[in-house]
């Protein structure tokens, strides 16, 4: 097993479309740094005008975690596309460039092969997380320093003491990663049933907007399925950054999380294992 | 040639929704045979092909290859055969070498720079071993496919149309390779082709599809050889020498009259015969062109893709 997810890591990393993800948050995260260092201050004072009235600031608020937290915040909803182009691409790719044959022929089981891509798109997930990790809380931390971190809430403001912040950056990109290992297996899935890597790209960023639209509407049908979109848990990774933490939320989305990877995993090898390779 | 069946085939049948690609086949294939699968396009080939190498599953019938179930003992069969299917496709992205040595890492096979070294030599491609394949012509692609389907060094070989795209050397070269094969190294090779020529080159037996069923099926030599043959006369004048061969021993003999060709069936010791007789009833032969029945039956259905 460990062969074949090393052949399939080579090839993903041969691919130039595999950069695309890690080149785009190389030069996204820095250009979000810059202007936040141009500009953050004054985005910070106008953001706590209110607080000001009440609370003295004192200390370095515009540090790396916060900036880091905000990156976190807003990119999390656009990584999933940068995920989908190399998952989507992993089987519907291979049926594309007519390479199936090659692989299918091979004296290897079916459920090996599609288990190796399957831990090669979580691989590549974690990695481009990771790497989003590095280039926001590392860069930002290198330019603006360390020091509290201020939340605010809908309903509170929690100011974070800085040796109580990395931890919860690690958890918080690990659940990050998690939440992103759901859409690596549903861009898998649809890479199973079709033969050409457009189409799992583009349906599961179809279907990543369509549940995020149904749980933001307020139609008493759509609040009772948001549940069990895996788009309601994609942001929990917030939930570190509450105080206290509520562990049995947080054990919640995880579970809700793993079982979608599953269902999606279980059906990609449904679906891989019946399949009749035609091109 | 051996009595000990390498691929079986039991009333193999594949549907695809409304069609029926392959109907009711049977086969066998026995231990050193160069085995022929000849059959227009469209006839089943390929499909049959991705049914003995389980790209597709069958919708009834059974596989055994090497005496095993295909179903069953799929990966125990796959390390010993080696296989083409229809185009070569590979990873355009990498070089010739490094997807040789994927596939070797696939099939649990030495993948030492010697070994794949040496069937890229086979195969003619030692030189361009660095380059990406995205840069190889249909032909060198069609040779780097014969040297992934032989690192292994499999007892079986299952080429689909191994020769197309290749250039009459190319050809010659995969022709000598495969006889080469046979003698030499004793493999089985069941090749498909939809040129008969081609197989009569390298086969020694051989069946014909259409339509997803079996036509014939036998030696090459028996099929080929056999003395029922389709004569082509050409003459000078097609309505007189109707007219002569009416009144004649020959008029049962005549099959087809088109403009100023006659089509008779004929053994090889009459065609001089009947070629005395017209020149002795003042009828000028431009032209005679002997073609086998088997021949003859098979260029009409590749022409007609009946």
């Amino acid at each position: 097993m460990l062969t074949l997810v090393n052949i399939e890591i080579y090839k993903i990393f041969r691919k130039w479309r595999t950069y695309i993800g890690f080149i785009a948050i190389a030069v996204l995260v820095p250009v979000i740094q810059l202007a936040m260092l141009a500009e953050g201050e004054r985005s910070l004072d106008f953001m706590t005008r209110n607080l000001q009235q009440s609370f003295v600031f004192v200390g370095n608020l515009l540090n790396g975690y916060l900036i880091s937290y905000i990156i976190l915040n807003s990119l999390v909803i656009h990584i999933p596309f940068l995920i989908a182009l190399v998952a989507g691409d992993l089987l519907a790719g291979e049926a594309t460039a007519g390479t199936y044959r090659l692989l299918i022929t091979r004296p290897v089981s079916r459920f090996k092969l599609i288990t190796a891509k399957f831990f090669s798109a979580i691989i590549y997930t974690n990695l481009l997380v990771l790497w989003l990790a590095i280039v926001s809380l590392g860069i930002g931390i290198l330019i603006f320093g360390v020091g509290e971190l201020i939340v605010i809430k809908s309903s509170s403001i929690i100011i974070f003491p800085k040796y109580d912040i990395l931890w919860r950056f690690v958890l918080g990109y690990g659940f990050a990663s998690l939440s992103m290992m759901v859409v690596a297996s549903l861009a898998f899935l649809l890479s199973s049933l079709v033969e050409n890597a457009i189409g799992p790209i583009v349906s599961t960023m179809a279907i990543i907007i369509a549940f995020i639209i149904i749980s933001a509407i307020d139609i008493e049908v759509f609040q009772k399925i948001k549940p069990f979109l895996f788009t309601n848990y994609m942001n929990s990774w917030r939930l570190f950054f509450d105080d206290p933490i509520d562990v049995y939320k947080i054990l919640q989305s995880v579970l809700i999380l793993l079982g979608h990877i599953a269902v999606f995993f279980g059906a990609a090898v449904y679906v891989f294992h019946k399949k009749d390779i035609l091109t | 040639m051996g009595n000990e069946k390498v691929i079986e085939i039991e009333n193999l049948s594949k549907q695809f929704r409304e069609v029926k690609a392959v109907n009711n086949l049977c086969l066998n294939v026995y231990k050193g045979d160069v085995f022929g699968f000849l059959g227009p396009n469209g006839a089943g080939k390929s499909t049959t092909i991705r049914m003995l190498v389980s790209l597709i599953n069958p919708t009834e019938g059974k596989i055994r290859i090497f005496g095993k179930d295909l179903k069953s003992n799929r990966i125990d069969i796959l390390k010993h055969v080696g296989a083409i299917v229809e185009k070569p496709d590979f990873y355009g992205y990498l070089s010739a070498y490094k997807n040789i040595e994927i596939l070797g890492k696939l099939s649990q096979t030495d993948v030492s720079y010697k070994r794949i070294m040496e069937v890229l030599e086979l195969v003619g491609l030692e030189k361009r071993y660095k380059s990406k394949v995205k840069t190889f012509s249909h032909g060198m692609k069609q040779r780097l496919g014969l040297a992934q389907a032989l690192l292994h060094d499999p007892d079986l070989i299952i080429l689909d149309e191994p020769t197309t795209g290749l250039d009459p050397q190319g050809m010659k070269e995969v022709r000598d390779l495969l006889l080469y094969l046979s003698n030499e190294k004793k493999k089985t090779i069941f090749i498909s082709s939809h040129i008969l020529y081609e197989i009569e080159l390298v086969a020694n037996r051989m069946i014909i599809i259409n339509k997803g069923t079996k036509v014939v099926e036998g030696f090459v030599e028996d099929l080929l050889n056999s003395n029922n043959l389709k004569v082509t006369f050409e003459v000078d004048d097609g309505g007189k020498a109707k007219s002569f061969l009416d009144n004649s021993v020959w008029s049962g003999r005549l099959e087809s009259l088109a403009g100023n060709k006659l089509i008779f069936s004929l053994t090889n010791d009459e065609i001089p015969k009947l070629n005395r007789f017209l020149i002795e009833s003042n009828i000028e032969v431009s032209a005679v062109v002997p073609t086998r029945s088997l021949e003859q039956y098979f260029l009409n259905i590749t022409e007609k893709g009946e």
